[in-house]
């Protein structure tokens, strides 16, 4: 589903991933854990095409296609689906207008947005004066209308309360279990795990992958030797 | 009515309905004849301005000119036409009045005296539309218009202008608030136009009285536009909020803004946002506020930037072409909520600027 060889990027003069390869397969999630910037985001947004991030060498392919060089919005339609961890704001643009851009059953906008509470927004601008759940759950809710193949979660408990989390942990668990999607997390703290087994889990530390494993054993890990252990780790 | 059907089309443009169906009156001024009046609802009064002036004398001794005097102020005597609309005391109504100003002749010089009073608790909307038939060259216009509202009294007044690139427009306007009265003044301005200067000047006299006023311009290259509003707080308890939204193309946008605080008590906020799009255009934001007394409340922000980069993506990563995704951005940015108006004049408002 998802192939990554070898990518080394850049963000602003610094060189932040390199030579990173991983693979996801079909039906297979991957959890990553890592400290903060440990390029872990930075990785998330090269897959989708973000401009602040220059990919200086190495592939991306997406279902078999290259998808390297082409637009943001080709790769969404591909079906990459990114949920943010600091989406910006859009005044003026309402949250019922991308709902209606993502999809066109009102039947369907009405439930998902009633699922994860966002109901009582949708008149509201994009991002614009909600909470740290809220965000949150609107990112999730255009995600669930966008049906991606491949989901990107940005560290989707970050900012978020225990009842958030658990809102969007049992649906994302729910949507992966219907559809099957792969799906790649990043994950600071692996509260997240508690309702997403992935299959694969790894460690990023200064740009580059270590541990591949299985998700529980590497946060087992963390938690018990800590980061610090993974920069000495000759286990790379 | 004596107007061709194409030239109706160019009046739809500026929200005129000419089936009047959600319309309480109307007004068409071509050139210098008043070519159409008709009211549907009683207790609106609309009149060509020397009709009014003869029939009225008293709206020449009280009225006329009354507000330019209020502010030491001269105002240009020889206009030919403009309208004298009058909403009776405690009548209120929810379908708008709609006046157009519309320009056919060439170099044509279009000089207009309006006449707006809203007397005691009556409440009314007006939308008003100036406009130029595709042959007009070289054309002027100048719009006088004095607002006179009354105790209790709301107006609810959209201009908006469609004009060519050589055209140049200087309205003129003044409006005088009483005891709690409520003046809601939107200004569009969505085409290309030579010049465009204009600061209308709102008086709070009466206690408790509230202004409002919020504008969307959008500039293109070679069009000028000097567009203010300026309120002065005279009495306790009033309030001033205006809002300014510009979107450079290209063209020299200047957006001021101005409120006076003459008595204590009282509050206004000013907020102008600017969008530049193409680096030649050039926006200019001037918030002033201005008070001798310490018990005001007065406060202003201003922003001027270009559309982020992060946003555009935000919205492409749901699958939305970057084009696409920045003209929903700069629809979102000349939102038409901001106006306040009722639902059914904002979705015809919201049709005329989706269409640019």
């Amino acid at each position: 589903m998802l192939k990554i060889e070898n990518i080394s990027v850049k963000g602003g003069n610094s060189l932040i991933l390199k030579d990173i390869s991983l693979h996801i397969n079909e039906n297979e999630r991957m959890i990553i854990f890592g400290p903060n910037g440990s390029g872990k985001s930075t990785l998330i947004k090269s897959i989708m095409g973000i401009s602040s991030y220059k990919i200086l060498k190495g592939k991306i392919f997406f279902s078999n296609v290259d998808i390297t060089n082409i637009p943001i919005s080709k790769r969404a339609k591909m079906g990459i689906g990114i949920m943010y961890q600091n989406p910006p704001k859009i005044y003026g643009f309402k949250i019922l207008q991308i709902a209606r851009y993502l999809s066109k059953n009102e039947l369907e906008i009405k439930e998902i947005a009633e699922k994860l509470k966002v109901d009582q927004l949708l008149k509201r601008d994009l991002n614009v004066d909600l909470s740290g759940g809220e965000i949150k759950r609107v990112e999730l809710f255009q995600i669930l209308l966008q049906k991606p193949k491949l989901l990107l979660l940005d560290e989707p408990e970050s900012g978020v309360d225990i009842e958030n989390i658990s809102i969007m942990g049992n649906v994302l668990n729910e949507y992966i279990k219907k559809t099957k999607c792969s799906a790649l997390i990043i994950t600071h703290t692996g509260y997240i795990l508690d309702y997403i087994q992935g299959e694969k889990g790894c460690i990023m530390i200064n740009g580059k992958i270590t541990c591949q494993s299985y998700p529980q054993i590497v946060f087992d890990m963390i938690k018990k030797y800590g980061y610090k252990k993974c920069e000495e780790c000759k286990w790379k | 009515m004596e107007i061709k059907d194409e030239e109706l089309k160019k009046l739809e443009k500026v929200g005129f309905d000419i089936e009047e169906k959600e319309r309480a009156g109307s007004f068409i001024q071509k050139d210098k004849e008043v070519i159409f009046t008709r009211t549907i609802y009683e207790g609106i009064e609309i009149l060509p301005i020397e009709k009014a002036l003869e029939n009225y004398p008293e709206i020449k001794e009280k009225y006329y000119g009354y507000s330019f005097k209020k502010l030491n102020k001269d105002f240009p005597e020889d206009t030919e036409g403009g309208y004298f609309i009058r909403i009776k005391k405690g009548v209120k109504t929810l379908f708008p009045v709609q006046a157009c100003l519309y320009i056919k002749a060439k170099r044509f010089k279009q000089k207009v005296h309006n006449i707006v009073i809203v007397e005691e608790d009556a409440q009314v909307y007006i939308i008003t539309g100036c406009t130029t038939a595709k042959e007009t060259e070289d054309a002027y216009h100048l719009g006088i218009t004095e607002f006179y509202i009354k105790r209790n009294g709301f107006l609810s007044f959209t201009m908006i202008h469609s004009w060519k690139k050589d055209i140049e427009v200087e309205p003129l306007s003044i409006a005088i608030v009483e005891q709690e009265g409520i003046f809601v003044s939107n200004y569009i301005s969505l085409t290309p136009v030579k010049k465009i200067v204009m600061y209308p000047t709102t008086i709070l006299e009466g206690e408790s009285s509230k202004f409002r006023s919020s504008s969307i311009i959008i500039s293109y290259p070679d069009s000028y536009q000097d567009i203010g509003s300026r309120c002065i707080l005279s009495n306790k308890n009033t309030s001033a909020e205006i809002i300014s939204r510009a979107i450079s193309y290209g063209g020299k946008v200047i957006t001021r803004a101005h409120i006076r605080a003459d008595s204590p008590m009282v509050k206004g906020h000013l907020e102008c946002r600017g969008l530049i799009i193409n680096e030649e255009g050039i926006i200019y934001a001037i918030p002033e506020l201005e008070t001798a007394y310490r018990d005001v409340e007065l406060s202003h922000e201003a922003a001027i930037g270009k559309i982020k980069r992060e946003e555009i993506e935000y919205l492409s990563s749901r699958g939305i072409p970057e084009e696409e995704a920045q003209s929903m951005i700069i629809r979102g940015f000349i939102n038409v909520d901001i106006l306040g108006l009722p639902e059914f004049l904002e979705k015809e408002v919201k049709k005329i600027v989706e269409k640019i």
